[in-house]
Parts: structure tokens; sequence; C-alpha cells
């Protein structure tokens, strides 16, 4: 029985080793979320630029619009950043920032040297409207429509085909039903 | 004809490597002295021939040999003579070549520094230094050769990332390298003594000093590339908790728990299945982190170009070392026993639990590093946890290291008393207290975390006060013997006490930092003036340069306090035309109790800039801190007692045994 207790650190390695053989083959991909085509959270946020003005989700209605969420210390986020600051020139969609778990001045600083492609970001220094839109980690995007639902939801960084391929037919669509 | 030399000398280090790793093993199993006897000269020979491959590599560098493509794809005619040969391990292969040499260099070291070890053993050690070069050296020439040819030969080369064109990578990745192969000494001591089955006091005391060597260079390298970070990347942090940085952070956490586990294992002959197992894990963590950053699985600001045919040798490699010397502890280490036993409350128990600690927050970074790819695996996407992870799972875990770090070393072996340790160690925790409240009044503005912050660095330099106190004047002893007294304790408790002196100058860097700084992005246009903390910065203006191999803009701003100039300071925005990358060069007034950092961000038309401005107290204390640990490192290794004869260690491990 003791010896059994001397097993445990080999099984831990060979789960561990199990998981790295999967990441070296798996690539990421978008998941259904619970909050698909349910309407958005509600939330209220001050603006990450000007702390005096207010974000709410009400403000959006009628539109179509992007939540993208992110943060200076998240180094995925900078992978993501130069497709979605090329994607917000298009002007396609209005594109919202959330930015999670940070600090004000980091943030700021971050969108200054590596661009701004946001509409405004909502400073969410708490994380609380991230865990009510089921954020797992940064970064995350969402798309929700004229009446305030979620459309979709992708998890980790953009990628020129996702956005090619998923997310501006998606746009299309949406714009369609609108007219 | 040089290249081919180079990759010659790699193929027939390998053959000697396999020569090495199973000849002197199996001598040592039916006794026979001269396949043992191969150990030693086999060690040197591959050491020789993989400094010539790498001398070989530098000297392709040098001339600008653009027809080697691992040189045409990290060097270019313009770049200046010392990042060509830095620029030797500025890549993949160059990397691996590099840890190579460090490898090879310690088994070197083992093979001349082994003279009182009994033949066996160090005809075990090395032959397990063997298989880590073969498994190394094969994965150099299948997958990542650095001497491929390249035709039609180019003209030039793609230039040196420039993140890695700054003097601090000229030093940092050797010295990483150097603590994380170094672990492998301990590895593959650990694996010897689990094959032959002399898991005793007298192994700990040969595994000590080598040990100790490795986790030196790791804390240099660590405290190297934090400082890189700091005024490299331009944003003025110091830890991110990368994957890369924690790749080397775990190796360090599980090196020290090493570090004290091997203490109780030789002063005591407890805990030694444990320390065999820390042992493994060690190096095993330098290898996972190989892996990590290798492979590609992780998404990082160091992200090298990867290949997924590397990846799975990696792995493969990773499943065949740590699987079969951890399937080789489930099947010796039962067999060791327990050795001493000690009662609940004493030196052992006090070191268990740090232990414990360290090895927990060594889980917790690995958790945080792997969850985002468990996810991945899991097919739930690409995410990063982030520093607000890793900051709220830290603090929790270091205080209770931080206090037993104070009561450790006055703690008695086998059995101490609550009342006993409490006596001693009012006065200290008293003196931190008020300490801790009198620095955080006239500092001001520090707040709870602060408060908290100093009392950990007050209460270790409090504990070790009054440890060095009893230690000079022992109760009823003689004043005049003070300085007597002094000579006498041993190098390794001296370096034990200056280490965790470094531990207190690190935490109270690292608390006046994070509760004092300032950090304010301002628009700045010529003359436009900011202040933090009494001190102007004045904006100048910004001038064109033109470096070796590239251009850029050069900030001039002048910081006054009063009427006094108290620095002037050139921050530097660089394009690299070669690589088409842009970097910031902070500018840096270092001083004891404050850096001023200012970095440039962005231009905004009209002459005016986006100008990072910093003030960061303390900072170079977390550096300092980690030197001053690395040098308590130092003074232990070199402890006299690590140079006596095998034969005077074994009598008196055996003496110790019979007394226990």
């Amino acid at each position: 029985m003791k010896r059994l207790w001397f097993l445990i650190p080999l099984a831990a390695f060979f789960a561990l080793a199990t998981m790295l053989a999967l990441g070296l083959k798996l690539d990421p991909r978008e998941v259904p979320s619970p909050l698909i085509d349910k309407p958005a959270p509600k939330f209220s946020l001050a603006r990450l630029d000007d702390a005096s003005k207010t974000v709410r989700l009400d403000d959006m209605h009628g539109k179509v619009w992007m939540l993208n969420v992110w943060a200076s210390w998240c180094v995925a986020c900078r992978e993501e950043h130069p497709m979605l600051v090329e994607f917000s020139k298009k002007k396609l969609v209005p594109i919202y920032g959330l930015d999670y778990k940070d600090q004000r001045a980091d943030a700021n600083a971050w969108l200054a040297n590596f661009g701004n492609p946001y509409d405004a970001s909502l400073f969410d220094d708490e994380g609380r409207v991230g865990i009510d839109f089921g954020v797992y980690g940064v970064p995350e995007t969402f798309v929700i429509d004229q009446n305030g639902v979620i459309r979709m939801k992708h998890i980790g960084p953009l990628t020129a085909e996702v956005l090619a391929t998923k997310i501006e037919p998606l746009l299309e669509r949406l714009k369609k039903a609108d007219a | 004809m040089i290249p081919e030399l180079g990759h010659l000398a790699l193929w027939i280090a390998l053959g000697i490597s396999a020569v090495l790793g199973t000849l002197p093993m199996l001598g040592a199993a039916r006794n026979r002295r001269d396949w043992m006897a191969l150990a030693r000269p086999s060690a040197r020979w591959i050491f020789a021939l993989v400094a010539l491959a790498f001398v070989c590599l530098a000297i392709s560098f040098i001339d600008n040999d653009f027809s080697v493509l691992y040189v045409a794809s990290n060097s270019n005619r313009s770049l200046p003579l010392h990042y060509r040969f830095t620029a030797v391990w500025g890549g993949h292969e160059g990397s691996i070549l590099l840890w190579l040499l460090m490898l090879t260099f310690w088994t070197f070291a083992v093979a001349t520094f082994s003279r009182h070890l009994p033949e066996k053993v160090v005809a075990r050690i090395l032959s397990v230094m063997g298989w880590l070069a073969f498994g190394f050296l094969l994965f150099l020439l299948m997958t990542s050769n650095p001497f491929d040819r390249l035709l039609p030969v180019p003209a030039d080369g793609r230039d040196l990332n420039p993140l890695l064109q700054d003097p601090g990578m000229v030093i940092h990745p050797p010295m990483l390298y150097m603590g994380y192969v170094g672990l492998s000494v301990a590895f593959s001591f650990a694996v010897a003594a689990l094959i032959g089955g002399n898991l005793d006091a007298t192994w700990a005391r040969w595994t000590r000093p080598w040990t100790v060597a490795a986790w030196i260079f790791l804390t240099i390298g660590i405290a190297l590339g934090s400082g890189w970070a700091y005024y490299e990347l331009g944003w003025g942090g110091w830890w991110f908790w990368d994957p890369v940085e924690n790749a080397s952070f775990m190796p360090w956490l599980v090196a020290t728990a090493l570090i004290h586990s091997l203490a109780v294992t030789e002063k005591r002959n407890s805990f030694k299945s444990w320390t065999v197992l820390l042992a493994i894990m060690g190096f095993s963590l330098s290898l996972l982190g190989t892996f990590l950053v290798r492979s590609g699985v992780l998404s990082s600001v160091h992200a090298f170009a990867t290949d997924p045919r590397r990846g799975l040798f990696i792995l493969a490699f990773l499943v065949i070392v740590i699987g079969s010397s951890l399937a080789l502890f489930a099947w010796r280490a039962p067999t060791v026993g327990l050795g001493a036993r000690f009662a609940l409350l004493s030196r052992e128990s006090l070191l268990l639990g740090n232990n414990v600690l360290l090895v927990v927050a060594c889980g917790a970074v690995l958790l945080g590093t792997l969850y985002p790819l468990a996810l991945d695996a899991l097919g739930l996407g690409k995410i990063s946890v982030g520093p607000p992870y890793f900051d709220t799972v830290f603090v929790p875990l270091l205080t209770p290291l931080i206090f037993l770090m104070g009561v450790g070393p006055l703690a008695r072996w086998k059995e101490t008393t609550l009342p006993d340790l409490a006596t001693r160690l009012k006065w200290a925790a008293g003196a931190a207290i008020v300490a801790a409240f009198l620095t955080a009044w006239l500092h001001g503005g520090v707040g709870i975390v602060g408060v908290v912050g100093l009392l950990m660095a007050f209460w270790i330099i409090a504990s070790l006060l009054t440890d060095l106190v009893e230690r000079l004047r022992p109760v009823g002893g003689m004043r005049s013997n003070v300085l007597h007294r002094a000579r006498l304790i041993p190098r390794a408790t001296v370096g034990m006490m200056v280490a965790h002196l470094g531990v207190a100058i690190f935490i109270f860097g690292v608390t006046l930092v994070k509760t004092g700084e300032v950090e304010r992005d301002v628009k700045m246009g010529v003359g436009d003036t900011t202040e933090i903390d009494g001190k102007t910065f004045t904006f100048r203006g910004v001038r064109d340069v033109t470096g070796p191999n590239y251009r850029g803009a050069q900030g001039l701003i002048v910081v006054t306090q009063g009427d006094k100039t108290i620095a002037t300071l050139h921050p530097e925005k660089r394009f690299f035309p070669v690589t088409q990358a842009t970097m910031t060069e902070a500018s840096i007034d270092s001083g004891l109790t404050r850096d001023l950092y200012v970095s440039l961000g962005e231009p905004v038309g009209g002459g005016a800039w986006i100008v990072r401005v910093y003030l960061k107290p303390f900072v170079d204390w977390i550096w300092g801190g980690c030197l001053v640990m690395a040098l308590g490192g130092l003074i232990a290794a070199t402890d006299r007692r690590y140079r006596i004869r095998a034969r005077q260690t074994a009598d008196a491990a055996a003496a110790a045994g019979a007394t226990a």
C-alpha cells in the first residue's frame, strides 16, 4: 500500500505529458457559450480614457457592435491586437473594449503604444462585468446585435481567418436583417 | 570548412556520449573497473568537442558567413561585433547549442572535482549525464542543426532580433542556462544514488555544493532577465508572470526547497525520499521549461520560431528522462527508510513546512502557466490568466514562508518547544512591528499591503539579528569571546544568513515599488513640464540619431528639483529597418532610493510625444536583493566541509547515524 504513494509523482507526470501532447496538436477555436442568443448582461462602466463618462448597455441599443475583452497584462492580446487595429480601419462595426482587471495607467499606455482600435474601452478593474459575460480569460470577443442579443463569442486571440470567415459574414447578415 | 568541422564535432560527441551513457553504468553494475574508467575521459572529450562546435559557430558569425542558414537568419553585416558574438545564442539552434555547452561543462566539472567520490558513484553520475548529453545532441542534430548551409548564399543576413541587442542579453541566457542545466548534476546524483542504493547523509553532502552552485546561477540569471525586461521592454515593469519567466522561476522554487531539504538529509539523515524527489523535480522543471519555450505551445513575449517536430522530440525526451527517473523513484525509494525521527515542532518540521510551501508555490505557478494550455488542449481556446491570478495566489503563500524563515534557523533539531521559541523571538517580533510601522509612517502612503510587506522584511532582519546575537553571545558567555565566536560560525550558516538578508532586501524593494510607484503617461510638446514628487520633468524635444543598424529618435528630458538639475535623460525610439521592428529604449536615472524612468511612446504631431514618466522608489533593491541572495549561496557553497576527503565524511556520517 505504501508503495502506491511513491507512484503518485509518476502518475501526475504522465497526466501532464498527455496534456502537453494534446497541446502540441490543438489550435484555438470557437466554443459554444451558454450566452449565445441570450440578451447581453446589463452593465454600466466608466470609460478607460475618461473616468467621468459612463457607458451602459442601453447606449448600444439599435446598433450592431463588437465587444473585445482585453488587458495590458495579457500576452495573447498583444498577438491579436495588430489584427484588430487593421480591422477597425474598415469601419464595419463599432468596436468596444472591455479592459479586464487592469490598471488604468497601464492600459492607456498600452493603447498609446500599440494603437487604439476601440471606439471606447470600458474600464472593468474588478472584473464584475467580465464575470457577467462569462469571460474565461483574456482575450475574448463578442458580437452583439441591435436588440442587445449576443450572437457570437470567440475565445482567444482573433485571427484574420476568424474575422474574414465568421465575423464579417455575421455582420453582413445582421445588417441585412436590419434593413 | 569551419561549419562542417563544428558539425562533425557534434556527431563525434554524440558517439562518445552514447559510450559514456552505457559502459560506465554497466561497469558499475558488473564491477568492471576498465569500463568505469572510461567515464572521466569521455566526459572531458564531449566537453572539448561541443566547445569546438560552439567556437566554430561563433567564428561563422564573426566572419559573416551567411552561407550558414542560422547565421543568415540571426546576423547582419551592420550588426556590431559584440552582438555578432552574442547572436550565437540569439535563436533556437544556438540556444540549444549553448544549453549543451553548459551541460557538458557541468559534466566536465563533475569529472574533475569528484576525486573524493567512490569510483562506482562517479561512473553512475557521469553515465546519467552522458545520457542527457546524448539526448540533447540528438535533438540538435536531428531537428535544429545550427550548421545547415543555405544556397544560394545571401548577400546579407536578416539581423538579430532587436530586443536581444542589449548588454543584458549578453549574459542573461548563459547565466540562466548554467542554472537550469546545473540542476542536472543534482538530478544525476539522485538517479545514481537510487540505482546504487546509497542514498544517505554522505550523498546529501556531495550534492549540496553542486545544487547551491546551480541555484546561484539561476538566481542571477532570473534577476538579469527581470532587469532586462525593466529597461528594454519600456513598460517599467520588472516581472510579468510570462510563461518564459515562469519556466525559470519554477526550477528556482524547487531548487530552493531542495537546498533546504538537503540540509536536513545531511544533518539528520531524514527526508531522504523527499529530497531525492525534489532533485528529480528540479531538473524535470528545467526540461519542462525548455519544452514550453521551445515548442511554442504557449504564446509569450519571448516567442521563438517554432517547429512541431521539435516540440514532439523534446516531449518524447521529457517522457523518457522524467518518466524513467520517476519510475526508478517509485521502485527504489520505498526501501530507503525514514531516517531520524523528529518532533511535531522542530527544525526539521519547520523546514518541511518551508519545503511544502515552496513546492505548492511552484505548483501554483505551474497551474497558472499550464491552465491556458489545458484549456487549449480541451478545445476551449487560448487565453492568458496573467498577474491577477499570480498576485492573488502568491501573497498568501509567501507570508507563512517568510514567517518560517525567521523561526526556522532558531529552532533546535529534533525537538523544540513553543515557549522557548516565543521567548527568544519576542524581541525580534516587537522590533519588526515597530520598524515596519515607523518606516510606513516616515515614508508615508504605503497602505495595509505596504505595512505587511515591510513587516515581512523587518521580521527577517530582526530574527536574523537574534540568531546572530545568540551565536555570538550565548547565555553566560563572555563579551571578549565575540570575535573568536564569529570566526567559529560555519560558512554555510553565514551563507544562509546573507541569503535570507537578500530576501529581506528583495521584499523591501518590491513593497516600496508596488505601493509608492508613480506612473504617468503625458502628452508633452517642447518645453512642457510634468511634476512628480517635487521633481520637474521638462521635455526639450526630440532629435534624430543613427546607430550602426538602426535609425532613431532621441528625446531630451531634463529633471530638476528646486534650482538643481538632477538628471538629464535620453530615451530613444529605435527603428531597425532589416527586421522592420521598432524598439523603445528607456532612459533611467538610477539611485539608491529611487529610479527616474522615462520612455517615449508615440509621436502625436507638432513635435509632441506621449512620454511615460515613472518614479520607481527602491526598485533597484529588487535586483540587489537577488544578488545578495546569490552571494549568500556563494559563501555557503565554499564551506570547507565540502572539501573534506571521502573517508572522513563517510566516517562522520556513520558516526552521526550511530548517535542519531
